[in-house]
């Protein structure tokens, strides 16, 4: 890892209670994303990838019960008033959500948003304000930006408030950018171009960004680093290269085979994993994956594995059985 | 196991749509959500239709069952014109043509005990003897994956999405149909569970002997299931081939885009940053001539003077394009 450490997350743990009892929803994280870096967060609906972004944001549900440690340059989160998170949230910690239609407010203009944003962090008069704004919109490809201003999120497509959503949440030069699932509500060719204009924004702007996604191809072009979460846990964490080369942990693996692929023959049968993820709410003693895994034994059902190293400092998994790098499993 | 049709068309085709259109009004406005859709799919095949949201996929779908009546064209099933069929006509033919949708859990009644749901298309269609019922329920949820003793008494929000998917596919199955039109029945799925319904579909298929038609948004997955593909684009079709040859040499431009646009997972492919930018026009006011013009990187003059038609560009692939790929 080059450059400074912008976020470290330690030792996370978010945990909700539910009629049914404790749901452990993030369940011991630890992270780190360099300065200008980008880290994608890879799971399945339920995992925590989620959760784990909200712990990071402190934008948790007020029931959710958060311990370890979240710093984000020099400053330890969980510690800051709500005064101070607020004036950090938006300015340096921006987050982009899945649908933009949430994240806008529907009966204010496109314009009063942004500025308003402008205006709280920035401190700008109403002309600069404006003026940014429109130079705002024009960078992430809105045509015609000055009468956007004065239109309603309604009025737009999925794929321009997402680009209105990311003129917002860029507007301050944040340092550390988390898109949550930023593309999944839209179509293929907007999420590619979408998907561009994150990847060159962050380059202009020397900005970190975390991507959350079900999508192993989402982050596969586009992140520096990636961290397979399955029931709550980082199951896997290594550089993108690295991973997809060598991937070890059974679930990635798994999961990166379940894809069907544009190059395989019509009607090859799919590589599913079967079962599902188990009850976060019932915790397994032995690893969450060792129902669904077809290389598990007695261990791995008693015993959890810890999240380790293996030849490379970078490259960590959570597995006793994990797929030796010669073995061509894949078939 | 799997029954492998031959791509091309044969003459024992079992749904025919001839020059489909379907129109609604929207205020005053007219949306053209399918404008002069005509294709044919062979017994035993598998069409897939993929096109982004808004291209009149589903309303296609819906449209060929008679969900939703088209403005004009028709829709032969096995011989027969359903545009013209009414009432209990209609609603014979109607058993042997199903639907699955997207969401399935809200396509399951939350109040009704799976046994029920599943059953209620016996009920409809007039079979009498509880016993019966209750023995054709227990088949088609085994075959479909799922324990029916402890599955029958429970209600839908006990189940998983994946599950409620084997559910909404069985209750499809119940009355033999012969044809299923299934609309993004995997898009709500995560990835490991998407993998099993997609090899569940294709294992009823065979099983069952269906006809299908595919409807999705996403290549991959349709690849994964189709003989042949239609790619569709604001109500029209740009090109018509079987799976194979269409993904390594799409001859429409639009096809090209949609396939250099999916992600792959794969670090070593870099993502293609050619992928022009915009957004479908609106069906409200559709571009003249070749709709996809406003988008594509080789209109000229005549893509918007003159609507192309689909023609053969290669054994059994049909192109709607005046600067065709290939």
């Amino acid at each position: 890892m080059t450059g400074t450490t912008l976020l470290s997350v330690e030792d996370v743990i978010v945990d909700l209670p539910t009629p049914r009892g404790n749901l452990r929803a993030v369940d011991h994280v630890d992270l780190v994303v360099g300065a200008g870096r980008t880290l994608g967060i890879v799971g399945e609906s339920g995992c925590g990838k989620t959760m784990l972004s909200r712990a990071i944001l402190q934008l948790l549900p007020k029931k959710a019960k958060l311990s370890g440690r979240v710093m984000f340059d020099g400053q330890d989160l969980l510690q800051l008033s709500p005064e101070k998170l607020r004036k950090l949230r938006g300015r340096s910690l921006a987050v982009v959500f899945q649908d933009p239609m949430t994240s806008l407010n529907p009966v204010l203009t496109i314009g009063t948003q942004l500025i308003e944003t402008l205006q709280e962090h920035l401190e700008l008069d109403d002309a600069a304000a404006t003026r940014r704004s429109v130079e705002l919109l024009a960078a992430v490809g809105i045509p015609a930006p000055e009468q956007r201003l004065a239109q309603y999120p309604h009025q737009l497509s999925g794929g321009m408030r997402q680009r209105v959503a990311i003129a917002i949440a860029l507007s301050c030069e944040p340092k550390l950018l988390i898109a949550d699932e930023p593309t999944t509500a839209l179509d293929v060719t907007i999420q590619a171009q979408i998907l561009d204009l994150l990847a060159r924004e962050q380059r202009r702007r020397h900005m970190a960004m975390i991507i959350i996604t079900h999508d192993l191809g989402v982050v596969a072009g586009r992140t520096d680093e990636v961290a397979v979460m399955y029931a709550g846990r980082v199951v896997e964490r290594a550089p993108t290269p690295a991973l997809f080369k060598k991937m070890r942990m059974p679930y990635t693996e798994a999961l990166l085979a379940a894809l069907p692929k544009l190059d395989a023959a019509p009607h090859t049968p799919l590589p599913a994993i079967s079962g599902r993820p188990p009850d976060p709410t019932r915790p397994l003693k032995g690893c969450s994956f060792s129902p669904r895994c077809r290389y598990a034994l007695a261990r791995c059902q008693n015993e959890k594995p810890a999240l380790e190293a293996a030849e490379t400092s970078a490259h960590q998994f959570a597995c006793f059985h994990p797929i030796e790098a010669h073995a061509d499993a894949n078939a | 196991m799997m029954l492998r049709s031959a791509p091309s068309i044969s003459s024992d085709a079992l749904l025919e749509v001839d020059n489909l259109v379907v129109e609604y009004p929207v205020g005053s406005r007219i949306v053209h959500a399918v404008s002069g859709v005509s294709l044919q799919i062979a017994r035993g095949e598998t069409l897939g239709l993929v096109g982004e949201s808004g291209c009149g996929k589903s309303t296609l779908g819906r449209a060929v069952l008679q969900l939703r009546r088209p403005t004009s064209g028709r829709v032969l099933f096995d011989g027969h014109d359903l545009t013209e069929m009414q009432g209990d006509a209609l609603r014979l033919m109607r058993r042997r043509v199903q639907l699955i949708f997207q969401d399935p859990i809200a396509s399951l009644n939350p109040r009704r005990k799976i046994g029920d749901i599943v059953a209620e298309p016996l009920v409809i269609a007039g079979v009498k003897d509880p016993e019966k019922r209750k023995q054709l329920v227990h088949e088609v949820l085994s075959a479909v994956g799922l324990d029916p003793t402890p599955v029958v008494g429970r209600l839908p929000h006990e189940f998983s999405g994946g599950q409620c998917q084997r559910i909404c596919i069985a209750r499809a199955l119940i009355l033999n149909p012969e044809f299923i039109v299934c609309d993004e029945p995997v898009s709500a799925l995560d990835v490991s569970i998407r993998a099993q319904i997609l090899n569940l579909l294709e294992e009823m298929k065979g099983r069952f002997g269906l006809t299908l038609l595919f409807i999705a948004h996403d290549l991959a997955v349709v690849k994964a299931v189709s003989d042949r593909v239609a790619v569709m684009y604001l109500g029209r079709l740009c090109e018509v081939g079987p799976s194979e040859q269409l993904f390594v040499k799409p001859a429409h431009p639009y096809t090209a885009l949609l396939i250099e646009a999916i992600p792959m997972p794969d670090p070593d492919v870099r993502p293609a940053e050619t992928v022009p930018v915009g957004e479908p026009p609106s069906p409200i006011a559709p571009p003249s001539g070749c709709r996809f013009r406003t988008r594509c990187p080789r209109a000229d003059q005549r893509c918007s003077d003159e609507m192309p038609e689909l023609r053969a560009v290669a054994p059994s692939q049909f192109v709607a394009c005046h600067h065709p790929l290939i």
